[in-house]
């Protein structure tokens, strides 16, 4: 049986993931990619409420949600070609100017 | 029932599984390759809850926008010499344990809220040839009450575009403003 | 009363002419000492002025005198004072008895009997020496300022007799001090003349550090310094013979450590012998007639006090009577012929503190003038026989001169018979009253050291004239051929004592002699009004005086007996060696060196205790003061090099220390700022986790 529990597991399961992907991973593209699993976990449970609560509200926010999250990886994707063309490199630990 | 389940943890393997494997690459093609498996995988669990919408809107925008957009930047970007480069950050065992934490915050969280989820109805699952009333509802919600925020975001689009077209120009004169 | 009332003037006249001498002498006489002994220059015109004055102001001392006593004698009490003007103003002081009394201390003169037998004597004696003088340093140089001493001498002298309180007399006391100072390192250019004026000077000193403890003692004790109040003082102090060893004991002992000093007794006698550098008639005057008396005057006007302290009393006639065997002792051997007599006048002075030391006060100051005759007589003849055999006087280098200089002979060889204690003369008669004196006072031990002493007396004094005038003539070639008698300026002084040694005797008879019928002079009567007559003296005993016509009949003939045997041993035609290392054997040469007493005393107080004791402070200074000082730079180095550390490391520490601290304590924080993302996303979960944990747990 199926219940909303386990697709808030699930969502929790993936959002820990992409966590650990954002922080682990020195490629920034790679980083980019695990934003977006964590967005995609949000996405999930709120789906999951949406569908025990019977309201729609919860997959327009889900809407909502993708649209950001694609402005957000355009925007994300030019900063990092910008820094690329600076810097003549995409992983985060070789970006370290403001260390102390 | 039965195939609920099945279906259930199909797509929940399938999702962790290639979640896990997209983080883990050297090659960040493949990488993204897995990401597309990945958001395959979140489509179908929206399926599974009856947002049919949702899961045409993900499978065309995140699948067909959001992931091309990094496979083309992928591209554009000449990763040098991948495979001789560190895959992780030094902090990545901090990284694993805060996670972990978190983990197991979630998992404390949601335990204690289990209580309070009432046993759903099953839902009586579509017959074939039935027309949901998914995407109607959805369509008359985000226009009717939420549609200031439907304007912002588009505007909040158009930023977007104008900022990613700014910032990926070559021109030097007018830059970095 | 003129005389009476201007005894002040005595000592003034002197002081005229010794300031003359000061300020003008240069001009009237310049030729400098040590010009040349036996020059026979033209004396130089001034010089007449300074025979006229110096000599003439002492004989207008000596008239006033004069004049002053036979005033005196008519005068109840035979006592007159005359105040001039206050010097110490009266201040109220507490008497040990606890009566108060008004202490004072004047410019004031008394006469009275002693005093009036000491300054005749001083006056009369003084202007024959003045006269006597004036042929003897005919060829000296610094003649100006022999007679300036001279006289200034002598106003301290009279000032020492005439005064009425302790404290004027010590005034006397220390000029006397200085002028035998001044005179005995006359001829200043000898390294021995100045070494014995400095040994005079030091040896008094000691003595005069006594007198004054003594004099403070008395104002303490008595609260007057007067003579005339300390008989009031001491009845009504109640003060009674003392059995014990009082503060009366040790004022009076303190006052005789003074009078040993001045008169050369043990054991500060080793001056007197050496101030024999000084010129004949300052030996004559000072050091035989006048200042060495001036102790036993001392202890004469403190009688009033002594005869209440027996112990004291007991060690002056001890010391005293040591002292004559001792000096006596000492003469026996010596060869110079002022030396022989420097000790025979110690020995005698030795006889006047015996005789002060039974009581006898009176005798002993008889004998100071009987004594003051004849030593003088038989200086000024010492004086006269080397001004004859040009200088020397080493004896042994004399012989047969009675022919050659027969006033000085015949006058010399009185004053032996005198000292010698034949009877008829003035020793006789004083030496033995003190022996009977000793006797009486049942001080039997004590009259026997007289005894003795008087017969060494009489054999010395034999032996330096037959020495001198007997026998061949021993003197060298050059010096023989300017043998001649003295100028009449010598030779008359020397006929006047002569002729005072034979009669001056004669003022005091024996008592025992007034028994036969033969009178009785009143010296003695007339002295009892100034000073105290012991009751258990010859005067006023009932009993037989048989025992001192033994006595006398005893010293008479121990007299002719050592006159004897010294005329056999030396009145020899020929000189074959002196016959006392012979006789004496292995006592001789202690006898010769003196005992050995100024090596001893050199070792001791000079070597060991000047210069020792100035090597000990110097290394003190050195060690311990410069030590203390380098010890203070030293000590302010490390302070300061404490200081230098402190500043570093605690107050410059504390400064660098805050920035430390914070540069510490922001470390972790700036670490954090690590500039990459990665961290900061780890930071954010890190804190959301923390937040929510919070919340959930």
């Amino acid at each position: 049986m199926i219940t909303t529990e386990h697709y808030l597991f699930l969502s929790a399961g993936l959002l820990v993931i992409g966590t650990v992907g954002v922080l682990t991973r020195r490629n920034l593209i790679v980083m980019l990619m695990s934003i977006e699993l964590i967005l995609n976990a949000v996405n999930i449970n709120l789906v999951a409420f949406s569908n025990y609560w019977q309201s729609v509200n919860g997959q327009v926010f889900t809407i909502f949600i993708i649209t950001d999250a694609a402005a957000e990886a355009a925007v994300g994707l030019g900063i990092l070609i910008a820094l690329f063309r600076n810097k003549e490199t995409v992983h985060a630990d070789e970006v370290d100017l403001l260390r102390w | 029932m039965m195939l609920d389940s099945i279906f259930f943890y199909v797509f929940a393997v399938m999702i962790l599984g290639s979640a896990l494997a997209c983080i883990t690459r050297r090659n960040v093609v493949y990488a993204a390759v897995w990401l597309i498996n990945t958001l395959v995988g979140v489509a179908g669990i929206f399926l599974l809850q009856g947002a049919e919408f949702l899961a045409g809107v993900q499978v065309v925008v995140y699948i067909g926008g959001i992931t091309v957009l990094f496979l083309f930047v992928i591209m554009l970007v000449p990763v040098r010499e991948e495979s001789l480069q560190r895959r992780f950050a030094s902090q990545k065992w901090i990284a694993f344990v805060a996670c972990a934490l978190l983990m197991v915050l979630l998992a404390t969280v949601i335990s204690q809220g289990v209580s309070t989820f009432e046993v759903a109805a099953p839902r009586i699952p579509a017959g074939p040839g039935d027309i949901t009333q998914n995407s109607q509802e959805v369509g008359y919600t985000l226009f009717n009450e939420y549609l200031l925020p439907f304007e912002l975001a588009s505007i909040l689009l158009l930023v977007a575009i104008v900022g990613a077209v700014t910032m990926s120009k070559t021109g030097a004169a007018e830059g970095e403003g | 009363m003129f005389f009476l009332d201007s005894i002040w003037l005595i000592p003034l006249f002197p002081l005229v002419g010794a300031a003359v001498m000061l300020l003008f002498g240069q001009r009237l006489d310049p030729q400098h000492a040590g010009d040349g002994h036996g020059d026979h220059h033209a004396p130089p015109p001034g010089r007449a002025i300074i025979n006229f004055l110096c000599p003439g102001m002492v004989l207008l001392s000596f008239l006033f005198a004069a004049g002053a006593v036979i005033q005196l004698a008519s005068v109840e009490g035979h006592s007159h004072e005359v105040v001039k003007w206050t010097w110490i103003a009266g201040l109220d002081t507490a008497t040990n008895a606890g009566n108060l009394v008004k202490f004072q201390a004047d410019w004031g003169f008394l006469l009275d009997s002693l005093s009036s037998v000491m300054v005749l004597v001083v006056t009369g004696i003084g202007f024959l020496i003045h006269v006597y003088s004036i042929g003897y340093m005919a060829h000296d140089g610094g003649y100006y300022r022999f007679f300036g001493y001279l006289n200034l001498f002598l106003f301290f002298m009279l000032t020492l007799v005439l005064a009425n309180n302790y404290a004027l007399l010590f005034v006397g006391w220390e000029g006397v001090g200085l002028c035998s100072y001044l005179l005995i390192g006359f001829y200043f250019h000898k390294k021995s003349a100045t070494n014995a004026a400095n040994k005079a000077f030091l040896v008094n000193r000691i003595g005069d550090a006594a007198f004054v403890m003594g004099m403070l003692l008395m104002v303490s004790a008595l609260g007057t310094i007067q003579f005339t109040e300390i008989g009031p003082a001491l009845a009504s102090g109640g003060y009674t013979t003392e059995t014990t060893f009082g503060v009366l004991s040790l004022i009076t002992l303190l006052f005789f450590i003074g009078a040993a000093g001045k008169s050369a007794q043990l054991p500060l006698y080793v001056w007197l012998p050496d101030a024999m550098e000084g010129p004949t008639p300052v030996s004559a005057l000072i050091h035989a007639a006048t200042m060495v008396t001036a102790g036993v005057y001392m202890v004469a006007r403190s009688s009033a006090v002594y005869v209440l302290t027996p112990d004291t009393m007991m060690v002056v006639a001890v010391v005293g009577g040591l002292t004559a065997i001792f000096a006596a002792s000492i003469g026996l051997t010596q060869f110079d012929i002022k030396k022989v007599l420097a000790y025979s006048t110690v020995s005698q002075l030795g006889y006047m503190f015996l005789a002060c030391g039974v009581g006898a006060f009176w005798v002993g100051i008889f004998h100071v003038y009987t004594h003051a005759f004849f030593k003088a007589l038989l200086f000024l003849g010492s004086g006269s026989v080397i001004h004859a055999v040009s200088g020397e006087q080493d004896m042994r280098k004399m012989g047969g001169l009675k022919d050659k200089i027969p006033i000085t002979y015949k006058t010399m060889l009185i004053g032996a018979i005198a000292i010698a204690g034949i009877p008829g003369l003035a020793g006789f008669f004083s030496k033995d009253e003190i022996l009977w004196q000793a006797w009486a006072t049942h001080h039997q031990w004590l009259w026997a050291i007289g005894f003795a002493t008087a017969g060494m007396t009489a054999f010395y004094m034999f032996r330096l004239i037959y020495m001198t005038f007997h026998g061949e003539s021993r003197v060298d070639a050059e010096a023989a051929k300017h043998i001649h008698e003295s100028p009449r300026t010598m030779t008359i002084p020397l006929i006047v004592l002569a002729a005072g040694s034979v009669l001056a005797g004669w003022a005091a008879t024996p008592a025992a002699w007034a028994d036969i019928g033969l009178f009785h002079a009143p010296f003695e009567h007339w002295l009892g009004h100034s000073v105290v007559i012991a009751s258990h003296g010859a005067a006023g005993e009932h009993h037989s005086t048989l025992p001192e016509w033994i006595l006398m009949a005893c010293s008479v003939g121990l007299a002719v007996v050592s006159i004897l045997f010294a005329g056999k041993l030396f009145n020899k035609p020929k000189y074959d060696g002196d016959p006392m290392e012979r006789l004496l054997g292995p006592l001789h040469k202690l006898s010769l060196n003196k005992y050995y007493v100024d090596e001893i005393y050199n070792f001791l107080f000079v070597d060991g205790f000047a210069k020792g004791g100035g090597t000990k402070l110097w290394s003190f200074d050195k060690k311990i003061v410069d030590g203390g000082v380098n010890g203070v730079a030293w000590a302010t180095k490390l302070e300061s090099s404490i200081s230098i550390w402190i500043d570093t490391w605690l107050v410059d520490g504390t400064v660098r220390l805050t920035a430390f601290l914070f540069k510490a304590v922001s470390w972790p924080v700036r670490m954090l700022q690590t500039g990459l993302m990665h961290n900061y996303a780890l930071f954010i979960l890190l804190g959301t986790i923390a937040l929510v944990g919070y919340y959930v747990f």
